[in-house]
């Protein structure tokens, strides 16, 4: 059943594919990286139809050889550089603990945020301690940016008997109200119109508090995304809409989400939001252009896109395998480097870190997070008992729990006793 | 034409229906998060793209939205659209065009336009999946005038099923109990996981067979009392009514829309009694659909109320998941209370 006139050419469809398979050789050659300062800093108040070039440059700081140049150059001192590096070394001793503890068996997944930990430690580190952020699920180095309590990540990772979630979200599912943190979904991109709608409130209260909203360049596709676009343009919402575009969605590239085509940085021009493309592996560009957004909504200038553009240098989780669907060493030839490797050298050449310093740092941190996941499991790990009390599963529901949960719960009470003896009490 | 068998996994019986449908049909396109080169995030089209085709097996964007709307489109078309929805929690964001859209375009059009598409989703929960990567949704579905609901229990009835719901000219949701996907799920000392592996790989024919949609399928014969189940389900209640020697009468209904209602009849008016047991939450679930049902036709012939065994109305809780789960103590003690009338 086809329509095909006699002497017209076939339509064909078109399926994006990656350039690189298992077994090839990664080249990232024709990745463009334009030099620093390639793209001037616009002051905050213009208007985004005057500073459309954003979206398809790319703004950077450290240039190759590590120094700190150009407009965007955020003029950090040295100790504020030091506690990014810091921040950023945590996030990573963190995921390589807590992704060794999910390979033991002590949870039941884990997610790395390795070489993006610029997106969440630089940015957290631009905004004021009371903005609202309505992150994604690779944002943790946000929490420990804010001084959130280690032990408290790890109790929620291991769902055990002190989590504060009541073992009832999936491990890295946060929720912190009291570092301005929202609570994470499964659900890809909900968070987008969430956030515009924090900042629609402020705004119309005469709040100054603003908010930022993190995605994946792969959750740009869902509905959600576009309906948040068109709030903040349309309200003039104070928050700042991020993309953290570290190529891969699970297993699928960045061209899958229409990366093809153009940048991530322009779908906001169509909307009329400013848009910013920044090397998302420049920890100072990163909190370069979250300052300057954060300065745009705090003036009532309105909401600001941002694309990342980074790399995913471990799997998508801990059931994933990305030698299934990637070329081997691609994060080794990504072009931006490393951001952790990148502030290190800066720091160095300023004459404010040393090689020796930072593998003491290195250790230190390691050490913390060893000493904090012992305390974490003394209070237990998935499944093996010290979980939380069975009855809290029915709390929270609602407000007040109805007839038919306590109900429930009831039933749930006597088959416990039922399968471990008449003797048996809920914690 | 079925061929000889093989051991298949579930997984591995969908694969299977997936490829003979591409080869038997040049309509057959599969879309989906993941699903291409990769295969799915649970293998169920591993190979598929390489043997059939970028065109014909393609990876989409994480938009449920488009996956299910562009499916309305291209069935609108003529093709067989099997859209693969990563999760089951993961549908609600292509809610509407399968509801408003997907379900109604024959009725609206008076049949100018069809909806040939089969949506496949893994679901159910018992994998430590939390809260968002559990759920099972179906009653949503089978509540909607124009979509059928299927849920296979074993390898064998997935892959009939599954030819059965792409050679359907109705839209279809295929919900596939992930949690007997691949194999046990072990290593935690209080969850009841052993027996049920058992039921995970089975004798499937390697060639081309269809299981008729809305036909139940006999678990088990007996005299006591009839159990109406699907999904995981099948495989937790056989375990109890083996443990406690009763001579159930098991159907597993495998389609829940549209349901085969005279099997239920049949079995019901035989025993006298009737339990009902499905892993999604309680209130408003199939399991109400299926209790009033048969005391609208069989209420002359019970002898005892019908019990609901089911999931509690709370989301999946993460690390509580187990004492969630419909297990097999719940099951049992429902069994004894009817039995006991
Ligand atoms: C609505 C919805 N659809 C599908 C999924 C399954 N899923 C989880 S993560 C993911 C990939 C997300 O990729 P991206 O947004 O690029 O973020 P990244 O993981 O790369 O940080 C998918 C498809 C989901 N969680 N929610």
């Amino acid at each position: 059943m086809t329509g095909k006139k006699s002497n017209l050419a076939p339509l064909r469809l078109h399926i994006p594919e990656p350039k690189f398979r298992p077994g090839d050789e990664a080249d990232f050659s024709d990745v463009a990286v334009p030099p620093v300062d390639s793209i001037a800093r616009p002051d905050e108040a213009s208007l985004p139809a005057d500073i459309q070039s954003l979206a398809f440059g790319l703004v950077r700081v450290l240039d190759d050889d590590h120094q700190a140049k150009g407009s965007w150059n955020p003029n950090l001192d040295a100790d504020q550089l030091r506690s990014m590096l810091r921040n950023m070394m945590l996030t990573r001793a963190f995921d390589d603990r807590m992704f060794r503890a999910q390979r033991q068996g002590k949870t039941s997944f884990y997610m790395k945020s390795t070489g993006e930990e610029a997106t969440s430690v630089a940015t957290a580190m631009a905004l004021a301690s009371d903005d609202m952020c309505f992150p994604s699920y690779r944002q943790q180095g946000i929490l420990l940016t804010r001084g959130y309590p280690i032990v408290r990540m790890m109790n929620q990772i291991y769902s055990n008997s002190q989590d504060h979630l009541k073992g009832r979200q999936l491990p890295i599912m946060y929720s912190a109200p009291e570092c301005s943190f929202f609570t994470i979904s499964g659900n890809l991109a909900t968070q987008y119109p969430q956030a515009v709608g924090w900042a629609m409130a402020s705004a119309s209260r005469g709040d100054t508090r603003i908010s930022a909203v993190w995605c994946g360049e792969g959750s740009t596709a869902e509905g959600d995304f576009h309906s948040a676009m068109t709030f903040a343009a349309v309200y003039n919402a104070p928050v700042i809409l991020q993309v953290v575009n570290n190529q891969w969605a699970i297993s699928s590239f960045s061209g899958i989400a229409g990366g093809e085509r153009t940048t991530f940085a322009a779908r906001g021009l169509g909307y009329g939001i400013a848009s910013l493309r920044v090397d998302g592996n420049d920890p100072l560009a990163v909190y370069a252009a979250m300052r300057w957004a954060a300065d745009r909504a705090r003036t009532n200038n309105g909401p600001t896109f941002i694309e990342y553009f980074t790399y995913r240098a471990e799997g998508h989780s801990t059931s994933d395998d990305p030698g299934a669907y990637r070329a081997a060493q691609e994060f080794e030839k990504w072009p931006l480097g490393d951001p952790v490797d990148r502030l290190k050298k800066h720091l160095i050449l300023l004459g404010e870190w040393s090689e020796e310093q930072h593998q003491a740092q290195h250790d230190e941190l390691a050490e913390l997070v060893k000493k904090t996941q012992k305390e974490a499991e003394a209070n237990g790990i998935l499944g093996h008992g010290m979980h939380q009390p069975f009855e809290t599963m029915f709390e929270d529901v609602f407000e007040e729990m109805p007839w038919h949960l306590k109900e429930q719960c009831a039933q749930m009470i006597d088959e416990q006793h039922r399968k471990f003896g008449p003797e048996w009490e809920p914690k | 034409m079925m061929g000889d068998t093989k051991t298949m996994n579930m997984i591995e019986a969908i694969n299977s229906a997936l490829d003979i449908m591409l080869e038997r049909d040049p309509d057959v396109v599969l879309m989906g998060e993941d699903i291409g080169y990769f295969g799915g995030v649970f293998r169920a089209t591993a190979g598929l793209q390489a043997k059939h085709g970028k065109t014909r097996v393609f990876d989409t964007p994480i938009s449920e939205c488009g996956i299910i709307g562009a499916g309305v489109g291209m069935a609108a078309y003529g093709l067989r659209p099997v859209p693969e929805i990563q999760f089951a929690d993961y549908i609600y964001p292509g809610l509407d065009q399968l509801v408003s859209e997907a379900a109604r375009l024959r009725y609206r059009s008076a049949g100018d336009f069809i909806c040939p598409m089969t949506v496949r989703s893994p679901f159910g929960g018992g994998i430590f999946g939390g809260q968002t990567h559990s759920q099972s949704p179906e009653s949503l579905f089978t509540h909607v005038c124009g979509i059928k609901t299927i849920v296979p229990s074993n390898p064998y009835d997935a892959k009939g099923l599954l030819i059965a719901a792409i050679e359907d000219n109705d839209p279809v949701i295929f919900f596939e109990p992930k949690r007997i996907y691949n194999g046990p799920f072990s290593g935690y000392y209080d969850r009841p996981v052993e027996p049920w592996s058992k039921h995970e790989a089975s004798a499937v024919p390697e060639g081309y067979y269809r299981i008729e949609l809305g036909k139940a399928g006999v678990v088990r014969e007996g005299e006591a009392l009839t159990i109406l189940t699907y999904g995981t389900m099948v495989h937790v209640v056989q375990m109890v009514v083996a443990e406690m020697g009763i001579d159930a009468d098991i159907l597993d209904l495998r389609t829940l829309l549209p349901l085969d209602v005279e099997a239920i009849e049949r079995s019901v008016k035989n025993t006298g009694r009737c339990l009902v047991v499905h892993e999604a939450t309680r209130t408003s679930g199939f399991g109400a659909e299926l209790a009033a049902l048969v005391q609208e036709r069989c209420f002359y012939h019970l002898e005892a109320p019908v019990e609901r065994v089911t999931g509690f109305d709370t989301p999946y809780p993460h690390s509580l998941e187990w004492a969630y789960f419909p297990g097999p103590v719940r099951i049992a003690s429902a069994i004894e209370k009817i039995m006991k009338d």
